[in-house]
């Protein structure tokens, strides 16, 4: 009797715990679409920017114009943090029934967001959307995964070379116009100024080091028609790594306080004018005008290994995108295309700075502000993007890239063996994607 | 924490009431025996509790790590698929598992070593000097064990930043970063480990130490014995059951540092060299979004914190410790 009751009620726990278990796997949601309402409230997540206000703005009057050409139609925006967009996303992506109709997200991210079925292919409607036909080339790619189109830019943003007028002056030198030219130039500022980086730049940094990666006709990533396979450690790709890389040392960026920094790091430093150049954004003017260097600084774009040509950059950037769980798809592709319109970048330029996706309103505008003159340029001279693979979303989580950076400036790999490393890591993630 | 520090004291502060009091449980008297699932029916509300709390948890664990399951499966982008060992396999083929392994244990053991050393001299000071000082040791002890692992991280950081730390100015180190080095960003984040889990051992092994009688102490006193002595030959022997609570929990708890190495060197560390097993874990499952290959870590960190555990009560039953 003890004997069986010592036994009988464990094993009782244990096949409680097991039908309670089994009944909850775990869990897998289902974000297909549940029917095409054409009315209701419509819901959007965008990103809360530094200084939201002059967004909240064009927003506002972007929704009172489809509010008016739209009966019955009402629209909730809710300002979500950056910091914690990627949990609130996926959390939406997971629980369909709170999620929003529209979302703002980064342009990396796509094809990931893609894979988990979270956005609704618009394909369609945005070829059948005449404003659509004057988005650059480089913003379709970045809303485009196998040939289909899932959402529409909203801006774009790339990176220049930021530099001190004053310590330029100082020292009688002129901005770099080769990439040769740059490296040469930073160590000589750091030699003049020690107490200055020549060019500030960081182990974490990757959009800052992949123009150095195209500049020398490297890729990140050779498509293969299906998927996409690794060529970081190609000869042309090892070459822009060198060069990267020969700037962390004593002789510019000291390895022990450069190898740690990303790109919010690198602009700090110069903004705080502890630098003499920097890759910085269009997106890091106003943290640039905070900073103590405000009115001794200018930019020119990222010199390419030619003498005189522009090193292709990264282009940066948000989408707003319908997610394939809204129950009012055709709504919300309308407010998606107001929200994205021509009219609203032009207004959201004023407002916010952002570059927007039209060539033609990007040529207006960089007329009328003459300090987005060379990220335009930049842009003009073709900005690339990185591969359209959900597997890019796991190869920058998991740092595959300034891990190898970091390997290289610590002297712990070469950079042959650090880059033949990398390229087998992102081989396994496209492999994984499929 | 408190509980066991109280649990400890009050066997010996009951002196001759306490036998007797556990004598019912430990004969079993007839009564017991006639309905033996009464003892069930009382351990029924803490089962449930264990149940859904422990049990349902590790079974969803060890069920995941049998799986392929991303983000794209949560949200149903794509079909769950059963992977069998695949995720095992995975992990014990790469071979920055094996580092971050052996960097884990390497580290917990220091860091174990060191909280239980410096945990135990200050215990040991505790009982020797005066009501101020003795207040004064206690105060910041209770500073440090209250300080939040987060905040505690930050400050450490900040005291020792290249730029604009106090702690290089004063050794005049001019701008070295501690977190650059390996070992010496290690060394870091142990000294905020040593300096938050100190205080635990201190106090569980100071009401230890007020518990032994001080007839025997004075005994060994007057026989001639060193401080060393009377703690290796009088204390540690009969403080041994606090010491290996102590000794296991700090195991356990250095096993799982999480936060420190993650506030401190920046997830992980220049080029992943300061990761170990629980931020590893972390990074792959919620980082990239490999929840299956994060609950095979998760997994086998279990088994290995079990089989530490059992391995270590073994040997300290073989010795003749009843627990």
């Amino acid at each position: 009797m003890k004997l069986s009751a010592r036994i009988a009620a464990p094993a009782a726990a244990l096949v409680l715990a097991g039908l309670t278990a089994t009944a909850c796997a775990p869990q897998t949601s289902d974000t297909s679409a549940g029917g095409d309402e054409k009315t209701g409230t419509l819901r959007v997540w965008l990103f809360q920017e530094v200084g939201n206000k002059p967004k909240e703005k064009v927003v506002d009057a972007a929704v009172a114009d489809f509010e008016k050409t739209h009966e019955g139609a009402k629209v909730e925006v809710e300002y979500i943090p950056v910091d914690t967009r990627a949990q609130r996303i996926k959390a939406a992506f997971n629980d369909p029934k709170s999620a929003p109709d529209l979302i703002e997200y980064g342009n990396t991210d796509t094809a990931g967001y893609v894979k988990d079925g979270g956005l609704a292919d618009v394909s369609k409607e945005f070829a059948a959307w005449g404003e659509a036909k004057d988005t650059d080339p480089t913003a379709r790619q970045s809303v485009t995964v196998g040939g289909q189109v899932y959402g529409a830019p909203l801006f774009v943003g790339v990176r220049a070379l930021y530099y001190r007028t004053d310590v330029f002056e100082d020292l009688g030198i002129e901005p770099p116009k080769s990439q040769a030219e740059l490296i040469s130039t930073a160590k000589k500022v750091h030699r003049e100024k020690p107490d200055l980086y020549g060019l500030v730049v960081g182990g974490a940094y990757t959009y800052g080091a992949m123009p150095f990666i195209w500049a020398n006709g490297g890729e990140l990533a050779d498509e293969t028609g299906v998927s996409y396979e690794s060529a970081i450690n190609s000869a042309k790709a090892r070459k822009g790594i060198e060069a990267y890389t020969s700037l962390f040392g004593d002789d510019n960026c000291p390895a022990a306080k450069c190898a740690a920094m990303g790109g919010n790091a690198t602009v700090t430093a110069f903004a705080s004018g502890k630098a003499a150049m920097a890759i910085g954004g269009d997106f890091s003017h106003a943290a640039v005008e905070a900073g103590s260097v405000k009115g001794k600084y200018a930019v020119v774009p990222l010199p390419g290994v030619e003498e005189g040509s522009i090193a292709p950059a990264f282009a940066g950037g948000n989408n707003i995108g319908v997610l394939k769980s809204s129950s009012h798809r055709t709504l919300a592709v309308d407010l998606m295309k107001s929200l994205t319109g021509k009219k609203t970048q032009a207004k959201m330029f004023d407002a916010m700075g952002f570059l927007p996706t039209y060539t033609d309103v990007r040529a207006a505008v960089a007329e009328k502000e003459p300090f987005v003159g060379p990220f335009v340029d930049t842009l003009g001279a073709g900005a690339k993007f990185v591969p359209a693979s959900s597997a890019w979303g796991q190869i920058d989580a998991s740092l595959v890239l300034p891990t190898m950076f970091q390997e290289i400036v610590s002297g712990r790999k070469d950079v042959a063996a650090a880059s033949d490393d990398a390229a087998k890591k992102m081989d396994a993630a496209f492999a994984d994607a499929g | 924490m408190t509980a066991n520090t109280t649990a400890h004291k009050a066997p010996g502060r009951a002196g001759a009431g306490g036998p007797p009091a556990r004598a019912p449980r430990g004969r079993p008297a007839s009564p017991a025996r006639r309905s033996g699932w009464t003892p069930w029916l009382y351990l029924l509300p803490a089962l449930v509790l264990l149940g859904g709390l422990l049990v349902y948890p590790i079974y969803q664990l060890g069920l995941i790590s049998f799986l392929e399951y991303t983000q794209a499966q949560v949200s149903g982008g794509e079909p769950t698929t059963f992977q069998g060992f695949g995720n095992y396999a995975t992990l014990f083929n790469d071979s920055q598992f094996w580092q971050v392994l052996l960097a884990t244990v390497l580290f917990a053991t220091a860091c174990v070593l060191a909280t239980l050393f410096v945990g135990c001299a200050l215990a040991v000071l505790l009982t020797r000097i005066r009501a101020l000082p003795r207040l004064a040791l206690m105060m910041a002890a209770l500073g440090a064990w209250a300080t939040p692992a987060i905040t505690g991280s930050t400050v450490w950081v900040f005291l020792f930043d290249p730029d604009f730390g106090p702690v290089n100015k004063v050794l005049g180190l001019g701008d070295f970063s501690w977190t650059y080095g390996r070992y010496s960003a290690f060394a870091l984040v142990l000294l905020e480990v040593l300096w938050c889990s100190f205080p635990f051992v201190m106090v569980t092994v100071y009401a230890g130490i007020r518990t032994v009688p001080t007839e025997v102490l004075e005994a060994a006193s007057l026989d001639g014995a060193s401080q060393w002595r009377i703690w290796r030959s009088v204390m540690a022997p009969m403080l041994r059951p606090i010491l290996i609570v102590v000794t296991i929990q700090s195991i356990i708890w250095d096993f799982k540092v999480f936060t420190q190495i993650y506030v401190m060197t920046n997830g992980g560390g220049i080029a992943g060299q300061n990761l170990v097993l629980n931020v590893y874990a972390y990074q792959k499952a919620f980082a990239s979004s490999q929840y299956s290959l994060g609950s095979a870590i998760g997994v086998v960190m279990l088994v290995i914190l079990l089989a530490v555990t059992l391995v270590y009560l073994r040997l300290v039953r073989r010795q003749g410790e009843e627990l």
